[in-house]
């Protein structure tokens, strides 16, 4: 009941969207998700957005992360 | 946009990060999950067998659908047996499953009634629709992940002036359960926070736990790097002795939560004592819905009486399983008795439940 799987959003009618799933759609309602736009993603849980997905900070804190990884086996090396 | 967080490269890459903070702190190290997602992921990912032998991870109260307390579930079979084919049910494929001594809700159906299983409660809200001439209600399970659409559908009903359409209320909130387990004396070093659950209530949701017990936190992701980065972060703090609330999951968590959900949720609920089932009653752990929208309770309408029944047939362990005082493979039932087809106890039923999740990807657990 809980996997809340991240989809893209392809329609939005009022307070509900229509999510792609890699290739399968659903609907999904969208009530508490403000400024929704289509190719957006959102995390739906039960059938309800419960967030919009943040593509930079996901980028953003992998990557960083990488890096201190890399420092820190520069130094290693070194 | 997520391909790295299932890379095997930079999974091995913060593997070995693991394994050297792990050697440095030296003592035994007990991290727990609190979450279904977050148990499947590390079962199915293998992630425990390829930690550091002193690294431990244990498995919490993760699964709503197993702690629903027996008495409702019969209570709701009753409620249904008085309106007979005045009345839909609808609730989640899981909890249809659910075992009670006094049968499930898939027994209910095989009797004759109108059980259906529902993917959203927006589904059981359009079935209310359909069927002006009957009463739908949603037996309604889940933390605030769950509560938040219950809610949001609620409020859509009351503005509308829907009439036919009710909920049977078994939300929980889960803080008050880990702090139970801290209370109750469970070991535990550091917390893998729910990240589902932290969309809804924040990283200012947690806070008070770490504030109170000293416990690390970090709010984690579900993909098998999200799990591993966020017990190396963990790792990193006790190393450090640091006890701080972090944020992995920052692709979804804000600080703050998503405050239209929070404010739905308090509209319509407030918080009481409420009884988890093979836990016992946690100080306020439910969502009641308010007196003044008690129309869309269903238990609002009956005075029944359901005498207590046992939580858990005779030999079951999923309480101790639910606290993280052992894991399934320790209950002599697992795999031989007690299968998801020949399901014992609740654990072994709902997909969410840690029992289910050893038992489906069997031989990776470590
Ligand atoms: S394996 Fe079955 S009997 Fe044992 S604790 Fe889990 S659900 Fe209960």
């Amino acid at each position: 009941m809980c996997l809340a799987i991240p989809g893209k959003v392809v329609k939005i009618e009022g307070n509900v969207a229509i999510v792609d799933y890699g290739g399968i759609r659903r609907e999904a309602r969208i009530d508490f998700i403000k400024d929704l736009k289509v190719g957006d993603y959102v995390i739906v849980h039960t059938g309800f957005a419960i967030e919009k997905l943040d593509e930079k900070a996901a980028m953003k804190s992998i990557e960083a992360w990488e890096e201190i990884m890399n420092l820190e086996d520069g130094l290693l090396e070194e | 946009m997520l391909e790295k967080y299932r890379d095997k490269k930079v999974a091995n890459n913060i593997l070995r990060e693991i394994f050297q903070e792990a050697k440095e702190i030296g003592d035994e190290i007990r991290l727990m999950d609190v979450c279904g997602t977050h148990e499947d992921t590390i079962t199915r990912y293998g992630i425990r067998s390829l930690l550091p032998k002193n690294v431990k991870i244990l498995a919490g109260p993760g699964c709503p659908v197993c702690i629903t307390p027996v008495e409702d579930i019969v209570m709701m079979m009753e409620i249904m047996r008085r309106e007979k084919e005045r009345m839909i049910l609808t609730t989640f494929g899981d909890m249809y499953r659910i075992p009670t001594p006094k049968g499930s809700f898939a027994d209910l159906r095989s009797e004759g009634y109108d059980v259906r299983i529902v993917y959203s409660i927006y589904d059981s809200y359009k079935l209310a629709l359909k069927n002006k001439d009957k009463i739908v209600v949603h037996f309604s399970p889940g933390f605030e992940t769950t509560t938040a659409p219950t809610a949001g559908m609620l409020w859509e009903a009351l503005e509308r002036g829907v009439k036919n359409f009710r909920i049977y209320s078994v939300h929980r909130l889960t803080p008050p359960a880990v702090e139970y387990l801290l209370r109750m004396g469970t070991k535990l070093d550091g917390l893998i926070t729910p990240g589902h659950v932290s969309t809804i209530i924040g990283v200012v949701g947690w806070e008070h736990l770490t504030e109170k017990y000293g416990i690390p936190q970090v709010i984690s992701g579900f993909e098998p790097v999200d799990v591993l980065l966020s017990i190396l972060m963990l790792l990193r703090m006790l190393k450090d002795e640091k006890a701080a609330i972090e944020n992995e999951y920052t692709r979804a968590v804000r600080y703050e939560g998503n405050t239209e959900a929070q404010k739905k949720i308090k509209d319509i609920f407030e918080v009481v004592d409420a009884k988890w089932r093979a836990l016992g009653v946690i100080e306020n752990s439910g969502y009641k819905i308010r007196e003044k929208y008690e129309e869309y309770e269903i238990r609002s309408y009956y005075d029944i009486e359901i005498p207590s029944l046992p939580d858990l047939e005779r030999g079951c362990r999923c309480g101790e399983v639910l606290r993280g005082l052992i894991l399934p493979y320790e209950c002599p039932l697992f795999g031989r008795v007690c299968t998801p087809r020949t399901p014992v106890g609740p654990c072994m039923v709902s997909y969410e439940g840690t029992c289910q999740i050893f038992y489906k990807y069997g031989s990776l657990y470590g």
